[in-house]
């Protein structure tokens, strides 16, 4: 199998990126690590015209505090971001989430903001970055956006990127001695999540019930108003739109969702 | 487009499409045919190479994003003719393949993850083998194969 004929371009900094993509139109796709954009090329479910290669751009693979948050540039690979000092003192729920995409070989080479450009719901990044209050920081032709990621994705494989924006950097609040808990169930290791669970304090974001990534709101209400841990799982499933397909039924889905979230809620605060 | 890549250390120039995957770059082009194309998903591990000396699936790595670097196949690892790496050694003693179509990608994980931590329990073999799949020998004797190499070569 391999990609229908395009152009490969590389860019050496943020703005030639974007020069490059504005110069190709609006079907020109970004190239960082490549683990999901190139099976879906070689699959033909995409057929870019033009790709400009992000892989080389230095100045966004950088992990780094600032102003009480921790700004990681959007090609940290999954393992740099699971591997980070900085990451597992200040926000453990990220590495240790990045540490269990995939496989070794998909670490080294799938980043940070290619997981969540790509938008897929089955992804673990995106809930995390639902669950840690992350702020996207984009380049494009107009300018620089900050973007919360609870505004972020708007629907199956699709996000509020306008064609040729480039994501760089995810901003993360520094999380504080909350609780935190991620949990994945998957038949085999390297398989997407049939669903999981991102809990970071009072936010519990879910992965696979729904076309984007979504918060778990009725857990969240539960919780605020005082539930314990299992009557507040019992509402994992309210508000969810899981998909059906031959890992699962969604009654089977929103059933894991119920007893991933209690399995959860139940890790995060004994990590208190 | 022009691409050179090191593999194994020699330089290997060519004027490709575009599109060429690593994998293809390197049994085609580099004529090094060890490394396997197996299920073209980046899900079975058989084409499991070391890029700049880590692990990636050449399946997924365009030869376009490995230009200016160094790729280190199966052949690459003994360090001369009629000598075997020390997993490659440890593959045989402990009888760690049937068909062998995924030996070639299962030794490169191996050497990725030996590369990483020189001594792995058990349970991180297994974790660290996660995206290699074998269907021959249920992956005991792989894991003990990796355990005996980490031993060999001075780890615990």
């Amino acid at each position: 199998m391999i990609p229908a004929p395009f152009t490969y371009r590389r860019a050496a900094t943020v703005d030639e990126a974007v020069t490059l993509a504005a110069r190709g139109g609006e079907d020109v796709k970004f190239l960082a690590g490549g683990h999901s954009l190139l099976p879906l090329m070689k699959l033909r479910l995409v057929v870019p015209p033009e790709l400009v290669d992000i892989g080389g751009i230095g100045e966004l693979s950088h992990i780094s505090e600032a102003d009480g948050h921790v700004r990681v540039g959007a090609l940290a690979t999954h393992d740099q971001v699971a591997g980070s000092a900085l990451l597992r003192r200040e926000l453990p729920l990220l590495a240790h989430a990045a540490g269990r995409v995939g496989d070794p070989q998909v670490r080294h080479r799938g980043t940070i903001g290619g997981s969540l450009a790509h938008a897929d719901p089955a992804a673990d990044l995106p809930a995390v970055a639902l669950a840690l209050g992350a702020t996207l920081v984009t380049r494009g032709p107009s300018g620089t956006r900050e973007i919360a990621a609870g505004d972020f994705f708007t629907g199956l494989f699709e996000t509020v990127l306008e064609p040729g924006e480039l994501l760089a950097e995810i901003r993360f609040p520094k999380a504080g001695p909350s609780g935190w808990s991620f949990q994945k169930f998957t038949k085999r290791g390297i398989d997407w999540a049939i669903v999981g669970v991102a809990v970071a304090g009072d936010r519990v974001a879910l992965v696979n019930m729904g076309p984007t990534p979504l918060r778990a709101r009725a857990v969240e209400d539960a919780l605020a108003s005082g539930a314990a841990p299992d009557e507040a799982a019992a509402r994992a499933a309210e508000g969810t739109s899981a998909p059906e397909d031959l890992n699962g039924s969604r009654a089977y889905r929103e059933h894991l969702a119920r007893v991933l979230v209690g399995r959860a809620l139940g890790e995060a605060r004994s990590r208190r | 487009m022009k691409v050179a890549i090191s593999v194994n250390g020699s330089q290997v120039g060519a004027d490709v499409e575009d599109r060429t995957l690593l994998v293809h770059f390197i049994r085609d082009v580099a004529g090094l045919t060890a490394t396997n194309t197996g299920c073209d998903t980046s899900s079975c591990g058989a084409c499991t190479v070391l890029l700049d000396g880590r692990s990636v699936k050449s399946c997924t790595v365009l030869a376009a994003q490995a230009d200016g670097h160094e790729v280190t196949t199966v052949e690459g690892l003994a360090p001369g003719p009629d000598q075997m790496h020390p997993v490659q050694r440890a593959f045989r003693a402990e009888h760690a393949l049937q068909c062998g179509f995924c030996t070639p990608g299962m030794v490169m994980a191996a050497v990725s993850l030996l590369a990483e931590n020189p001594s792995p329990t058990e349970e991180e073999i297994r974790s660290a083998l996660e995206g290699n799949l074998c269907r021959c020998t249920g992956y005991h004797n792989i894991v003990r194969a990796v355990l005996a190499a980490a031993s060999e070569r001075g780890g615990s």
